[in-house]
């Protein structure tokens, strides 16, 4: 089947048009930072979407570890096909989600090659999940490393006002 | 007024009637109901709100529509109270734990002419819906499609590029949506 392809194609051309818009614009020194912040924007309101459109019929969420286990489960299969690999947290608002074969990186190399051009592509996937729990009434802020290409980690840190 | 003649005794002398008529009266049956735009009311009336709102997470109005329209303000304030019991319910359902968590929450409180229900959505928006008291044939599984067309509907709203979450909704196809479960204006 090639609709899982098509939205990989899809976010490889945008971080490209985002980047190419930019770099035609501006200096180099914000380049970086406020491509980012467009492509997490993006993937925000994405989330909000999807998040509504997948919690149509299930019930309501016990407490945050529910929803963080919701994330890992439901909303990544609908949206990477697969699950995440290991959920980890310290109770006390931080999550860390490790992706061991993450859907957007598998292309990119197996090893170390090209990691420095890896944060460019989780943007739109951190957004993603930031819409998806601040959709959910959770506020917070991901970030995502890479170490080792396909693998990725996405580090959740839930504000608490 | 003419929604009221299914319940009540006709205006109009039986006598008039055919012979049907008296069968119906002897069988106790309002004739009232089966002459035809009678019923077209009453089956419509049924399955009519008189008012329904949507309140975002942070207990403003998304969307409110009600009819008739003289009495809006009185509707907004209905709806505005029930706030109060939406948000018992949901903290309420927290502390059950071993409850399945449902998203319908069923007759928030009933007031002399109007009976309010509720619905919560997991991103914590509220659907409200006002009914008719005199409305004893709506049950409860038709407020439950409701509910489920406007959640859909919602979905819908939510999905749109030109929508930003936060905003009144301007979209047509919700307000039609909304419209055709309303009471018609008379």
């Amino acid at each position: 089947m090639a609709d899982d392809v098509l939205f990989e194609f899809l976010h490889m051309e945008m971080v490209y048009h985002i980047y190419k818009d930019q770099a035609s614009r501006g200096e180099m020194d914000k380049d970086r930072a406020t491509c980012v912040s467009t492509l997490e924007g993006m993937g925000f309101r994405v989330g909000q979407g999807l998040i509504e459109r997948f919690t149509k019929d299930s019930p309501s969420f016990k407490d945050d570890l529910d929803v963080m286990k919701f994330i890992c489960k439901d909303f990544w299969i609908n949206v990477f096909r697969k699950q995440i690999d290991n959920l980890r947290t310290n109770h006390q608002g931080t999550y860390v989600l490790q992706d061991n074969k993450f859907a957007l990186l598998t292309q990119f190399s197996n090893g170390k090659q090209y990691l420095e051009e890896a944060p460019k592509y989780l943007a739109y996937s951190c957004g993603l999940v930031r819409g998806a729990l601040s959709n959910l009434g959770m506020d917070c802020v991901v970030t995502a490393e890479v170490s080792l290409m396909p693998s990725c980690k996405f580090q959740v840190v839930i504000q608490k006002i | 007024m003419l929604t009221r003649l299914k319940t009540q005794v006709p205006l109009f002398s039986m006598n008039s009637y055919t012979k049907l008529g008296e069968k119906l009266k002897l069988s106790g049956l309002s004739l009232a109901s089966t002459h035809s735009h009678v019923i077209r009311l009453g089956r419509h009336n049924s399955k009519m709100a008189v008012c329904i709102a949507v309140i975002a997470k942070e207990n403003y109005p998304l969307f409110i529509r009600s009819v008739p329209v003289q009495n809006e303000l009185k509707f907004h304030y209905t709806v505005h109270t029930s706030l109060d019991v939406v948000e018992e319910k949901i903290s309420a359902v927290g502390k059950a734990m071993a409850d399945q968590r449902e998203l319908y929450l069923g007759l928030l409180y009933p007031t002399e002419d109007y009976k309010v229900y509720g619905y919560v959505t997991n991103s914590k928006v509220k659907f409200v819906i006002v009914v008719d008291s005199s409305n004893t044939s709506l049950r409860d599984n038709e407020i439950r499609s409701m509910f489920r067309k406007l959640h859909n509907s919602f979905t819908d709203v939510m999905c749109n590029p030109f929508y930003n979450p936060g905003d009144t909704i301007q979209s047509k196809a919700f307000d039609s949506i909304v419209s055709a479960m309303m009471v018609q204006a008379s």
